[in-house]
């Protein structure tokens, strides 16, 4: 925006006096930009601005596109959801509980193992913009292929993870997706194989942001590799971690792929997260006034999650 | 877009294979520890795929006997004859054309508009124009959730439930791609378009003949990750399509793979299928896929 009133003002004398005709030679019709605007604005409008107000509207109705009423319930989804005993309350807060373990179990692997890849690609080797590519790959395809692939590769009997395990000699047959903890292992392992590359990439980007002075300065100063880890990367990397962080709880928070394709939300409920309850109960069931309450619900939460982050991370990044 | 080859081409002066740490294990020792663990990393990131590749060329029967062979002992193609028969309840090729139709139709749709609503963004002076940017950039953190219980019945009311256009429009009201075209616009040098400016062109000839051709790595850009986003979406086409001639190839597989629980070689072969166009995409665009991505982290 800046720009824009800079580059203005180099402008010849004649359009700064701001004359009509001039005005309008300058600017061509006053229209233009709606135009240039309206196609973006509609469909913006039409499935993301009011969509935003219309769910809250529907989380208000005992709502169901099955019934031919939709009455006005005001806040009683909300409040159903924090009664116990009511008919979603406790399968909702389970699912709630199901992301949140997720979350907390994969966020670290998450932020750790994608630091260390990029921290291996942040020099120079032959092969690096391959391995990079490698590392990269599994994110551009997708969660249904990773999904159908990992549910084959740990089946119990046949999968090949329990046939190297048993090579190894493991000899029990590890029931990966149908028990816990193995369920929560393999959806935070395949999700780590799935997602590392993209965290990779953003660090890698952030690590080459370094003035590699430092770096030189700091070993001669003599100090070791840890050191320059803990006093150069890390503080430099600030502002790339606190996004990085972000977005993987965000991430990890719409987990539903995973769970939907490989652990059906096995055993019993216990890996059915706050999504795909949430689907099922909007999408799946029609009853689409309580699915908005809860996605209200869980919005709500991950939006403080989010400034509790800045705020965890902004003060020491000034000062 | 040079930015990325620029940084890349700095850090390959900050090598720190190999330079000693003083008191630290020798030269040789780094290197060879090095190389030991990107070897092993990459095994593990490519193996899965040579995996699924393997299993969808063998027969089913030989998927499920133990000891598991990495190569298939007779390559046995019935599971992509059979996911390609037209008729079969697992029309993959149809599933194959939806993805495509979908993904194209959507990230065409998504450059045009957004191109458009970026240009207005970048250079163009009228009323309301802060709020507007606000607005629409406000939306990029809401999660994608919010939308879908309102979503659906839009779609739903529109009469395009089961249809491919529930996939083609309400994905293309995100913000994303105009943030990004508009802060491309924003760099690139004011000098030719305000000459063109004087030559009494207006603001549309000098969008369309002078702006856009300098765009065209960002709008490629653009169309790529719109495609691939688009070709991978799972929780929405789940939903929002049912008829199984209507579906998408990540929507399929996961019936696919309701229907065939044990043949293996058959939901192998569906993945392949799936993997195959976005690898090959990824391969191609690798530079750029990879700088968005990177770029994404500096902004944050």
């Amino acid at each position: 925006m800046a720009t824009t009133i800079s580059a203005e003002a180099d402008l010849a004398p004649e359009v700064l006096v701001k004359s009509p005709a001039s005005a309008r030679r300058r600017r061509g019709w006053r229209g233009t930009p709606y135009l240039f605007l309206g196609p973006f604005l509609l469909v913006f409008l039409g499935f993301v601005a009011v969509p935003a107000v219309y769910g809250f509207w529907i989380s208000l109705h005992d709502y169901s596109f099955t019934l031919p009423l939709q009455p006005w319930v005001g806040f009683q989804n909300y409040i159903d959801l924090f009664t116990a005993g009511t008919r979603d309350a406790g399968d909702f807060w389970h699912s709630m509980e199901a992301t949140g373990i997720f979350t907390v179990a994969s966020v670290p692997f998450l932020m750790v193992c994608p630091l260390g890849i990029a921290m291996l690609l942040n020099a120079a080797f032959p092969g690096r913009t391959f391995f990079r590519a490698v590392f990269f790959a599994p994110y551009v395809l997708g969660v249904a292929v990773v999904g159908v692939l990992f549910r084959f590769m740990l089946d119990p009997t046949i999968g090949i993870v329990n046939f190297y395990l048993h090579k190894l000699g493991i000899d029990s047959a590890i029931p990966w997706t149908t028990q816990l903890p193995w369920a929560w292992v393999s959806l935070v392992a395949m999700t780590v194989w799935w997602t590392l590359g993209f965290n990779a990439i953003i660090y890698l980007a952030g690590l080459q942001d370094i003035p590699i002075d430092l770096y030189e300065a700091a070993r001669v100063d003599g100090a070791s590799r840890w050191q320059q880890f803990r006093f150069i990367t890390l503080p430099g990397l600030r502002p790339v971690l606190l996004f990085v962080l972000t977005i993987t709880i965000l991430n990890s928070a719409n987990m539903f792929g995973q769970s939907y394709l490989v652990t059906q939300g096995a055993p019993g409920q216990s890996t059915r997260t706050a999504l795909m309850y949430i689907a099922q109960v909007g999408l799946g069931e029609y009853r689409q006034g309580m699915a908005a309450a809860m996605s209200y619900i869980l919005a709500f939460i991950l939006i403080i999650i989010s400034l509790i982050n800045f705020r965890v991370f902004r003060p020491a990044q000034e000062a | 877009m040079s930015t990325p080859v620029t940084t890349a081409q700095r850090a390959d002066t900050s090598a720190s294979v190999g330079t000693p740490a003083p008191g630290g294990p020798s030269r040789a020792a780094r290197r060879a520890l090095f190389w030991i663990a990107m070897a092993i990393l990459a095994v593990i990131f490519i193996a899965p795929l040579l995996w699924m590749l393997s299993t969808s060329l063998k027969g089913e029967q030989e998927a499920t006997t133990l000891p598991l062979t990495w190569v298939p002992k007779s390559f046995d193609t019935s599971s992509y004859s059979k996911l390609l028969d037209v008729n079969s309840a697992t029309p993959v090729l149809r599933w194959f054309f939806n993805s495509l139709i979908a993904g194209v139709a959507n990230s065409v749709l998504i450059v045009c508009i957004d191109a458009l609503a970026a240009y207005a963004l970048a250079r163009m002076d009228f009323r309301g124009k802060k709020t507007i940017f606000g607005g629409v950039v406000g939306t990029i953190f809401v999660p994608a959730f919010v939308f879908f219980v309102p979503n659906f019945l839009i779609v739903y009311q529109l009469g395009w439930l089961d249809t491919l256009w529930a996939l083609i429009v309400p994905s293309a009201g995100g913000a994303f791609g105009v943030f990004f075209l508009r802060q491309f616009f924003i760099g690139l040098p004011r000098e030719l378009e305000e000459a063109c400016e004087l030559d009494g062109a207006n603001q549309w000839t000098i969008f369309w003949r002078v702006v856009l051709p300098l765009a065209r790595p960002a709008l490629a850009t653009l169309a790529v990750l719109s495609f691939l986003s688009n070709w991978n979406d799972f929780l929405w086409p789940v939903y929002v399509l049912f008829s199984p001639q209507n579906l998408t190839l990540p929507a399929g597989l996961g019936n696919l793979q309701g229907a065939a629980t044990t043949n293996y070689p058959l939901i192998m072969a569906g993945a392949v299928i799936a993997s195959v166009p976005v690898l090959i995409i990824f391969v191609a665009a690798q530079r750029q896929i990879v700088a968005s991505v990177a770029r994404s982290g500096l902004k944050g």
